[in-house]
């Protein structure tokens, strides 16, 4: 193997071990019922703005109840994951629905 | 500072004065004409070779081959069971002995073209979905479900005997009207939806393109032709039912069928299409 395919190897390896780590660190720092409960109403809170502004979006509710089926079922690291993928699908629609009150212009038929 | 510079000053005062008046004098007019004219010759620019009226026959307007299964499909048309369904409903009294026509001009017979139009008295627009179900209601009966069903046979039955009338919606000089469509005509073209798509984006934009294996249809002429028998659906469906799942299909909640909203987007998308023919009961893909 050359020096630079061994360095190259190293790095990978190096990439692929930080990686495993990162996706490892979860379990390490496991999530208890109040992570899920904090990271579940925050989600909720963003989807409500959404709803004000009558711009919900469907995965938001699918993540929403994913994430309360994953605490019921005591999975408080999934819960917290799918609370925090809900959270953070309600703000994009939320943004959508803000920008969207000047935008929608730019597509009208003149 | 002497008289001159003064004056010029002032000059340029007014004048950035008057440009900022402008734009915003602009924006702020709705004019449905105009907005209804523009829309009209957007959709006869791109589509050259279609005759205005053959737009109301969506996705068969803009495609020869299946202009032609759509005509061999006329024969028997899928829509039929529901018409005599809707035919039958329609003549039926309620037990109170009254019955849909005397809940509309004309009986109720080639109304269909008038529909929605504003109320000035309640300030809102009301569509033949709504009307209908309100006729229910004052007569003692149950609402049915805007979606499908017994509301997509009553209207396919009235939309029957307006064949071939002119969509004829009016906007009364009501600031209230005005503003209704300036409201439909938002949500017309807002982007909702994980998917980011307005109605617009598949109406306006890519009407005739294919979205996966259907042909998309032009906004110009869409509603003239609901209530319609889907392939997709297995069955009928209003127009309810038509804005319901093309907002679920972009990955937006819908709205209750009937809100504020989607009347007013029903009044901006038959406004802009006056003058184009009632063909409904329809049958799409």
């Amino acid at each position: 193997m050359s020096m630079i395919h061994s360095k190259a190897s190293i790095s990978m390896l190096a990439l692929m071990a930080a990686l495993l780590g990162a996706g490892a660190s979860p379990a390490l720092g496991a999530a208890s019922e109040d992570d899920f409960k904090a990271a579940y109403a925050a989600a909720v809170d963003a989807n409500k703005q959404a709803a004000q502004l009558r711009d919900q979006w469907t995965v938001t509710a699918t993540a929403l109840a994913g994430a309360k089926k994953a605490a019921d079922a005591g999975d408080f690291d999934k819960a917290v994951a799918e609370s925090k993928e809900a959270e953070a699908l309600a703000k994009a629609s939320v943004f959508q629905a803000t920008s969207e009150k000047d935008a929608w212009k730019a597509m009208e038929i003149h | 500072m002497n008289v001159r510079s003064a004056i010029h000053l002032v000059s340029l005062g007014l004048a950035l004065a008057f440009a900022a008046a402008q734009p915003a004098a602009a924006a702020d007019t709705i004019d449905p004409a105009v907005d209804a004219k523009a829309f009209q010759k957007y959709f006869t620019d791109k589509f050259p070779k279609v005759k205005l009226e053959d737009f109301v026959n969506g996705p068969y307007s803009m495609n020869e081959d299946m202009h032609r299964q759509w005509e061999e499909k006329e024969e028997f048309p899928p829509y039929e069971f529901s018409l005599d369904m809707g035919k039958e409903m329609f003549a039926k009294p309620f037990k109170n002995g009254k019955s849909y026509a005397d809940c509309f001009a004309n009986g109720g017979i080639g109304v269909r073209q008038n529909y929605p139009y504003f109320d000035e008295k309640e300030g809102k627009v009301i569509t033949l979905e709504l009307a209908l179900n309100r006729c229910r209601e004052a007569n003692g009966e149950p609402p049915f479900s805007y979606v499908k069903d017994e509301m997509a046979a009553l209207t396919a039955y009235m939309a029957f005997t307006s064949r071939g009338k002119p969509f004829d919606i009016k906007i009364p000089n009501d600031p209230r009207a005005l503003e209704a469509f300036e409201t439909g005509k938002q949500y017309f073209y807002t982007r909702r939806g994980q998917l980011n798509f307005s109605c617009a984006s598949c109406h306006v934009q890519n009407p005739g393109e294919r979205i996966r294996a259907e042909i998309l249809a032009p906004a110009l002429g869409i509603l003239n032709a609901m209530p319609i028998y889907r392939s997709e659906w297995g069955g009928m469906g209003t127009i309810s039912r038509r804005f319901t799942t093309c907002n679920v299909q972009t990955r937006s909640v819908p709205l209750d069928p009937q809100s504020d909203e989607y009347r007013d987007l029903e009044y901006y998308l038959s406004y802009v299409s006056n003058g184009l023919p009632i063909s409904g009961p329809g049958a799409r893909p």
